[in-house]
């Protein structure tokens, strides 16, 4: 008899989920409470000692959250997983659990610009210090590696412009400096890219935008890959030493290789508090079940109007990984080839006014700063999400003037194509 | 890496040790009844004193054994110094101690009458050719585990702490019947 795992359309529908031990409730129950019950005294020690299994108060661990947890981290095959507030959150933790004052990490200079901001500002607070490093050149990674580096940061597909990172190229600099490799899988999903696979450590994913698909839910999580040995690496001691909050437990040895994932949640989420509400736990299960189905459609749509914008009049560049032309089409093809995904962007001859016009334009697409939502949305980066930063930086995350970020969603790609017609023919 | 890749020869003669079936692993912990644990702990921040006190919890009769803590009382069991101290049959050796040394705990584990049925080399710890002399002599061997987080994977307490047990199932976990925080082990 063996155990062979199911296969990802299968995981994304059951993985931790189960029919309630309790009632037999087959839909995961949203276990709206803040505090559990203990079987008794020694149990609830044993609770609190992390010497037992179970659930203690909602801001540390929560039933509904941990099928969250375990349902991602079996589709990016992790050994373990924390569900938080938002993805945000997500890279909070992961960065607190990782670096103490004084500490670098090298990022991809190609990134959500709120992760941006929070690299270049609320970071510095912490004395944590990113070192920038182009998202198109893996030997600038190694470069900026010193002694004080304790992490590599990217996006598997770069928001917002559809920049594919050759994951395996820096994963080999990240393993030769033995450092934890740290991708941000939000863009791509695991349907489209596995990154783990590529050699990433641990994978961040803010859950608001494919996972949970619908735009209804905040959400983020921590994917632990189990490849990084922390135990005994004086440069980890949230992992590597006796750690006062546990009775001198070192969590690197104790969870063996779920330690980092334990350690985010034990350390981070206890005592600085991001918790994920159940209901939008349970709201971002439900969007998973079918992540699968959506994230095949969102690209599919997403080439089509991709192909159709790149021969409109007014616009003069398309950056979609999925077209043929692309420049990161091969690389497009080598880490996702069953689609790119459902974000890119593109120029406007007309500048920043015609992008300011366009969005005013549009009726079907929906104009906010989000991405992943069955619907299909558009924002003018450079007006809004990457507003803080200045010009030079807003080109260099792919956010000039003219750029705009389309985020296509399900519907039928015709009327998407005749709201665009419409709206550029008016701008 | 805890990930479970399917084994790939269903007729190898021994365990393929970088791969166990869950069946294997479920069908160890359901039939043993005397663990002893060597290299015991009686500090509470130690994976092997929190194994004893999960295991000794969930019914297990836990033997401690630390030749530095003979005769003193753990967890309220009896410490012995060494495996052949230890009165009446063993079911399961746990080795709680490093690879190298798992070697000499093996010989003294298949010098005892009667032989214990299992021998289980605690997570990190693995020494193929000790786990060869135990499976010679008809022990069923375990390497590179821990009972505690097998327990929690078969039993799906695992997944309360976000851990991928890799366990898929249609049917409802059982309750062990001492609280709503325990689980059994014989979920269908």
């Amino acid at each position: 008899m063996t155990d062979r795992l199911p296969s990802f359309n299968t995981l994304a529908i059951h993985a931790g989920a189960a029919p309630d031990a309790a009632t037999g409730a087959r839909a995961t129950p949203i276990y709206q409470t803040t505090s559990f019950v203990f079987d008794d005294v020694d149990h609830a020690a044993s609770l609190f000692g992390l010497q037992a299994f179970g659930n203690i108060y909602s801001r540390i661990g929560n039933p509904t959250c941990a099928v969250l947890e375990e349902r991602v981290a079996a589709l990016e095959g992790g050994t373990a997983a924390l569900a938080v507030a938002s993805g945000h959150a997500a890279e909070f933790l992961t960065f607190h659990t990782l670096l103490q004052p004084g500490d670098e990490f090298v990022a991809a200079r190609k990134l959500y610009g709120g992760s941006i901001n929070q690299f270049n500002h609320a970071y510095k607070n912490f004395g944590w210090n990113v070192v920038w490093a182009d998202s198109d050149d893996p030997s600038s990674f190694e470069a900026a590696i010193t002694p004080k580096t304790k992490a590599i940061f990217v996006e598997s597909i770069a928001n917002p412009g559809g920049v594919i990172v050759d994951l395996k190229a820096i994963a080999a600099i990240a393993k030769k400096h033995r450092i934890p490799f740290i991708v941000d899988n939000t863009m791509a999903s695991p349907y489209l890219i596995r990154p783990f696979e590529h050699g990433a450590d641990i994978i961040v994913h803010s859950a608001t935008k494919f996972l949970g698909g619908h735009g209804n839910s905040v959400g983020g999580v921590i994917v632990d890959g189990g490849t990084f040995n922390f135990a005994g690496d004086d440069r980890y001691p949230m992992l590597s030493k006796p750690r006062p909050e546990y009775a001198g437990m070192v969590l690197g040895e104790t969870f063996g290789n779920f330690g980092f994932a334990i350690a985010c949640r034990v350390l981070g989420l206890r005592d600085l508090g991001p918790a994920l509400s159940p209901f939008n736990a349970f709201l971002i299960l439900n969007g998973i079940e079918t992540l699968p189905l959506r994230m095949q459609r969102h690209s599919d749509n997403a080439l089509a109007v991709a192909e159709h914008l790149q021969g409109h009049s007014k616009i003069s560049w398309v950056s979609y990984p999925g077209l043929r032309s692309d420049r990161y089409h091969n690389l497009a093809q080598e880490y996702c080839p069953k689609g790119a995904g459902a974000v890119f962007t593109f120029g406007l001859k007309g500048g920043y006014e015609a992008g300011v016009k366009l969005v005013s334009n549009l009726k079907l697409f929906s104009h906010l700063a989000n991405i992943g939502d069955t619907r299909s949305l558009v924002i003018h980066p450079a007006s809004t999400t990457h507003r803080q930063l200045t010009d030079e930086q807003k080109t260099q995350a792919g956010a000039g003037p003219e750029v705009v970020r389309l985020s296509i969603g399900l519907e039928d790609t015709q009327d998407l194509i005749d709201d665009l017609n419409q709206a550029l023919d008016a701008a | 890496m805890l990930i479970e890749l399917p084994c790939p020869i269903p007729y190898v003669p021994f365990m393929n040790h970088d791969n166990y079936p869950n069946d294997y692993i479920r069908g160890i912990l359901n039939g043993v009844k005397t663990i002893a644990l060597v290299g015991a702990s009686q500090n509470p921040s130690r994976p092997s004193w929190i194994v004893t006190k999960y295991l000794l919890e969930r019914g297990y009769d836990v033997i401690p054994i630390n030749p530095g803590l003979a005769g003193t009382e753990l967890l309220g069991k009896t410490v012995y110094a060494s495996l052949k101290d230890v009165p009446g049959p063993i079911d399961m050796v746990e080795i709680f101690r490093n690879s190298e040394a798992a070697g000499p705990i093996t010989d003294e584990a298949l010098a005892l009458d009667p032989l214990p049925k299992v021998l289980w080399m605690q997570l990190s710890v693995r020494n193929d050719e000790a786990a060869a002399k135990a499976e010679a002599k008809g022990l069923q061997v375990v390497m590179d585990r821990c009972p505690k987080i097998e327990f929690g994977r078969l039993s799906g307490e695992i997944s309360w702490q976000g851990v991928n047990s890799r366990m898929i199932s249609a049917k409802k976990p059982v309750l062990s019947g001492k609280g709503f925080q325990k689980l059994s082990l014989n979920r269908p």
